[in-house]
């Protein structure tokens, strides 16, 4: 039976042992006297009912069991080892080839494996013998004051006031009133830093304007091939990028505001609102591609019910409507970029969107 | 059949061939079946007008039985089905032989099932329907081979299909019930098809907008994803978070739970 040697000692003054086996550290703190504080009756207080009695597990019991415990263990600590070795082996004998993605599978499939069952053989193991071979008695550990003793408080005083002296910090006000000035200025440089992170022109201007100016053609994205608009026939959807756009060094920041869906509509089917009748081309609108909502790319363009779907939150807009929301969190049509065709009949840009594309910010007006 | 056959002009080739040979022309055109569409196209481009002829009769026959009722004697549609004038020989091909047309039953979109025609039968419907208007016709072999450029394929692929397809073509969701549908397993063909036709409320692909030689690597892009599946493992579906975050949920909680017990729980 186990014995209570561990250090854990209880305190004599306030607790008893009662219900318990004899040398067991079984123990139940005793009743206050004293009262907890006003307005708490003391016969409500809870009693301590102490520990259940101690059931002895099977391993304790019958020494077959013990044994076989023990061999759980061992065998969990050899898998771990055999995981570990295996791991390795398959780390050489399944190399990664380049060019071969089903080799990297293969590879880290294996290496996984192998590493699963080296850390989890310890683990698991670890856990096991804990729990069926090591000493089990059940014990209150009291929580202790974190307040140190008088001694190693004055001696913490001493220290400090001792180091005051010898460095003269508290003395020599020039050299700690300079080394304050030091402390607080070193950030500086970092926020000077951070702050040029941010693009040097105004964030406003850079959100409310994109690439599309009067006359910019609409290209094919990826190809930048111009788009004429006998091109689009009915029913069609064309993934458009303003002219020029490849051959700028910011393409990914100026094609996530420009780009624009091209579709070819029967021109009866558009219900053009007043102010917008040049803005499409005998059917053919352009829309950003910018999702008001959250700024997700809405291209899911259904030919018959021209609704557009954005995959993000489901928003829908009509596109015989303007880009009407006619489901879901958009608050907002998507912009329409007003084309028309040039003197060679390319599909060019009238002029910028006439509202910022994408989703709301402060300083939106529209 | 003789007579007609000699009775009509023939454009070229005349003096070089037999009408005997014209005849077993046709009857190879019209018994060769068995669904090798090599074989299908190599017949139909050696026949003649006149085999030509005997399709659209063939073909108006089936259409009048079979597509009439939606679309119209006359291909000019009806309240129940659109109109089919000038929409080509490839669209009836991919809607027939995907087993999408004749529709099942009405709903928010035809779903795939198995054909209901023999091959000679949908090469007859198409041969009639495009006889009346023009339209994309059945693509060249030549871009079905799935040896063009993956990568440039997959680049046309994320931009003009991904975001209904899905990356890996796993297909997803669409308004009120609509769907695009899986392209996994999609013969080139019908790919290819489908891109030229638009069928349903996929919109238009033309060859303006997208080239046949760009059709061609988008559909080799299609076939190296069918060859090399998931390269990462288990693809659970390629549905992105969904599946994924409900199989960490079910069973990677589920360890995280079973072990907690496992470790707090008395051993007896």
């Amino acid at each position: 039976m186990a014995q209570h040697d561990d250090g854990v000692t209880a305190p004599d003054d306030d607790a008893v042992h009662t219900g318990a086996r004899t040398g067991t550290a079984i123990q139940v703190a005793a009743e206050r006297d004293e009262s907890p504080g006003i307005g708490v009756v003391q016969t409500d207080k809870v009693i301590n009912p102490g520990f259940p009695p101690h059931n002895p597990r099977q391993t304790d019991l019958v020494p077959a069991k013990d044994k076989r415990a023990e061999r759980q263990v061992a065998i969990l600590f050899f898998l771990s080892i055999i995981g570990s070795i295996f791991a390795l082996a398959a780390y050489i004998a399944f190399p990664i080839n380049p060019g071969d993605f089903g080799s990297i599978r293969t590879n880290n499939l294996l290496l996984g494996l192998g590493i699963t069952l080296g850390l989890l053989g310890i683990g698991l193991g670890a856990v096991h013998w804990a729990k069926q071979l090591m000493r089990e008695d059940e014990s209150v550990e009291l929580r202790h004051g974190t307040r140190g003793t008088e001694a190693t408080r004055e001696k913490a005083v001493e220290v400090f006031t001792l180091g005051n002296e010898e460095s003269g910090i508290g003395r020599r006000t020039l050299i700690r009133n300079s080394l304050i000035g030091a402390l607080v200025l070193t950030p500086v440089p970092a926020i000077a830093l951070f702050r040029d992170l941010a693009p040097i022109a105004d964030p406003v201007y850079l959100l409310q304007h994109t690439m599309w100016k009067t006359g910019t053609r609409l290209t094919h994205d990826p190809t930048g091939v111009p788009i004429k608009a006998s091109d689009v026939t009915l029913g069609s959807a064309f993934h458009v990028i303003p002219e020029g756009l490849l051959q700028r060094s910011d393409a990914l920041e100026q094609k996530a505001k420009a780009a624009v869906l091209l579709m070819r509509l029967k021109p009866e089917d558009l219900h053009v609102s007043a102010g917008k009748e040049s803005w499409n081309y005998d059917g053919i609108v352009a829309y950003s591609q910018i999702c008001t909502h959250v700024g997700c790319p809405v291209a899911l363009y259904e030919q018959q019910t021209h609704h557009l779907l954005c995959p993000c939150h489901q928003s829908q807009f009509d596109i015989t409507q303007e880009a009407k929301v006619i489901f879901g969190p958009a608050r907002r049509p998507l912009p329409q970029l007003p084309i028309t065709v040039d003197s060679n009949g390319y599909l060019v840009a009238r002029s910028d969107f006439h509202e910022p594309v994408g989703p709301d910010f402060w300083e939106r007006e529209l | 059949m003789r007579k007609s056959t000699t009775s009509q002009p023939k454009v070229r080739k005349a003096g070089r061939r037999s009408p005997m040979a014209s005849v077993a022309l046709i009857m190879i055109g019209l018994f060769a079946t068995g669904g090798v569409y090599a074989l299908f196209t190599a017949s139909a481009s050696a026949n003649t007008t006149a085999a030509t002829s005997q399709l659209t009769t063939e073909g108006s026959k089936l259409f009048a039985a079979n597509c009439a009722t939606c679309h119209g004697l006359n291909l000019q549609g009806t309240k129940q089905g659109p109109s089919l004038i000038g929409v080509g020989a490839a669209s009836v091909d991919f809607q027939v032989s995907t087993g999408r047309m004749p529709l099942a039953a009405s709903g928010p979109q035809a779903e795939e099932k198995p054909a209901q025609f023999t091959t000679q039968q949908i090469q007859a419907l198409y041969t009639y329907v495009a006889a009346q208007a023009p339209g994309p016709g059945i693509p060249s072999k030549q871009y079905l081979g799935g040896n063009g450029n993956a990568a440039k394929g997959a680049e046309l692929f994320r931009i003009n299909c991904a975001m209904c397809h899905n990356v890996a073509g796993a297909g997803g969701a669409l308004t009120e019930g609509k769907f695009a549908p899986q392209l996994t397993g999609v013969s080139a063909k019908h790919i290819y098809e489908a891109m030229a036709t638009g069928p349903q409320n996929m919109p238009v692909f033309n060859d303006q907008n997208i080239t046949p030689t760009q059709k061609a690597d988008i559909i080799t892009y299609l076939k190296y994803l069918d060859k090399n599946p998931s390269p990462g493992g288990i693809d659970l579906g390629n549905l992105g978070p969904v599946s994924e975050g409900l199989f960490l949920w079910i069973f990677g909680l589920g360890a995280i739970v079973g072990v907690t017990i496992w470790l707090t729980a008395k051993a007896n």
